[in-house]
């Protein structure tokens, strides 16, 4: 049966949103123009696929149809100067798009978005927006802010781009890590903000998830030399692999040592573990890569017994020597607790400097419960449970706190 | 090409040694002329301190003159530069530099219709 027009326009805006924009700001130079155009070349097909078929090459017909709904709306304002001579010149040198020119057009949509001189908050929404193609409203949703809001914000970032002209293009050499380093965080923060349980609804995180692993691999198609990329996708995958054994049936959270491993995705698992094999394959190790790593020895572990922790503590102990966090150090401790005991990890956690951080205190009131330190285990849970934003995380703090 | 302001922010009171000073200046005199080589410098300059300033300001029909920076804060506008290149990351390229030198932060503001 021939796939419903409809559910084609949806399909393919799905995919090719991002796409069919990165291409119209690299010919306009204009995100605004190159947003509406695309909008309207889907809203045309709506109109015209149930009428004259779904096309063969749909993303080629939305482009070329937003092109020239472009050109058009440029020579109706041509009056503004320069704006005639652009469409002429675009309309003059009409050709179709050879792959690998759309491909860098994404890549430079990508690095724009996620540019450093943009909050981190509007780098999050224009990544979502521009190339993940979802409304301000399902944004708004998603991070619980009011879609008004959203749509400020979304204003606002364009407008810094259009008026302090952050290029649209792949950073120079020098700055590639830097600029690679913010864009892999802003997928990272999709998924950790899909991730955390139980804030908001439970199903537009989950759709936030998949949207970070989308994009992660888009990441990896787009910069398939950078190890990183593929690290971070991995990391992501073995996560999403726990989502639904990580709650309980009534909703309570349940801690990895508890969880049914049997209900573990183990195609996510699969992926995620050969993406870290080929990873360490490479040898060029960063801090994506080794959290994945960390991750992929917990999914070897066919139960929490089996758990190989001190190749865990290895691992921390790279990344510690990479990136010299507290955060880091009071991971590195839960794993020092495994291997040689809850004193010598409270040895290291104690002079953390991490008041405001739940886990903090969380970490450390494990430890002292377990050195049969009862009442200083207590207070400690109830500083974590005073600071844990989150609904679940609080209910299973006050769950442990009771057994003291 | 885009104009772009590149504002060095010195906290108040702060005044460098000479022998401090005098290697960062002739870092950035350098750097300067590499500006000037490579087409994009337009101005530059360092200002004296802000118990310098005056500011005017016109009201109810009458000019007053008052002593004083305009605005008072921890920290003040030092100097800055004014670049003409295609775009922001080539102004925050040059900003970079400016900041390693003088280990000030740089505020970097496009013109407008420039």
């Amino acid at each position: 049966m021939p796939e419903v027009p409809a559910a084609a326009v949806e399909r393919v805006f799905r995919a090719e949103y991002g796409r069919a924009v990165a291409v119209l700001v690299r010919a306009f130079g204009d995100l605004d123009l190159a947003e509406e155009a695309v909008q309207d070349a889907f809203t045309r097909a709506l109109h015209r696929w149930p009428v004259d078929g779904v096309p063969p090459s749909p993303a080629g017909w939305i482009i070329t149809t937003a092109r020239n709904g472009a050109i058009d709306r440029l020579r109706r304002e041509a009056s503004r100067p320069g704006k005639y001579e652009q469409a002429a010149r675009l309309a003059a040198h009409d050709e179709p798009d050879e792959e690998g020119a759309v491909h860098d057009d994404r890549l430079r949509l990508v690095f724009t978005c996620c540019h450093p001189a943009l909050a981190p908050a509007a780098r999050v929404a224009l990544t979502l927006r521009l190339v993940g193609g979802l409304t301000t409203a399902e944004i708004a949703r998603a991070f619980l802010v009011p879609e008004s809001t959203m749509a400020q914000r979304l204003v606002r970032a364009k407008a810094k781009i259009r008026d302090a002209r952050i290029p649209y293009r792949v950073p120079y050499e020098q700055d590639l890590p830097e600029r690679l380093t913010s864009v892999l965080a802003v997928v990272y923060l999709v998924f950790t903000e899909g991730y955390a349980a139980s804030s908001g609804d439970a199903l537009v995180r989950a759709d936030l998830c998949a949207e970070a692993v989308r994009l992660g691999r888009l990441l990896v198609e787009l910069m398939p030399d950078e190890p990183e990329a593929v690290g971070l996708l991995a990391l992501m995958l073995l996560t999403e692999s726990r989502r639904d054994a990580r709650t309980d049936a009534a909703g309570r959270l349940v801690t990895l040592a508890e969880q049914d491993r049997g209900r573990w995705d183990r195609a996510l698992v699969a992926e995620g573990q050969s993406l870290v094999r080929a990873c360490l394959r490479r040898d060029r190790p960063g801090p994506y890569q080794i959290q994945a790593a960390i991750n992929a020895v917990h999914a070897d572990a066919p139960r929490a017994a089996d758990t190989d922790w001190r190749q865990i503590l290895a691992l921390y102990d790279q990344l510690q020597a990479m990136t010299p966090t507290p955060v880091v150090a009071l991971h590195r401790a839960v794993a020092v607790a495994e291997v040689a005991g809850p004193a010598a990890a409270l040895d290291l956690v104690d002079p953390l400097d991490l008041p405001r951080h739940h886990l903090y205190h969380a970490v450390r009131a494990d430890l002292l419960r377990r050195l049969g330190r009862t009442g200083e285990a207590a207070a400690a849970y109830d500083t974590a449970i005073a600071l844990a934003r989150n609904g679940s995380e609080r209910d299973h703090l006050r769950r442990m706190r009771a057994g003291c | 090409m885009t104009k772009y302001v590149m504002s060095m922010w010195q906290p108040d009171g702060i005044v460098p040694p000479p022998e401090v000073l005098e290697p960062v200046m002739r870092e950035l005199y350098a750097m300067e002329d590499e500006m000037r080589a490579a087409g994009v410098w337009v101005f530059s300059g360092g200002l004296h301190q802000p118990d310098t300033a005056t500011v005017v300001r016109f009201k109810e029909g009458e000019v007053f003159t008052t002593d004083g920076p305009y605005a008072e804060g921890t920290e003040h506008i030092g100097g800055f530069t004014i670049v003409d290149v295609p775009d922001l990351d080539a102004a925050l390229g040059w900003a970079k530099r400016i900041s390693r030198i003088t280990t000030l932060p740089i505020e970097v503001r496009p013109f407008q219709g420039a």
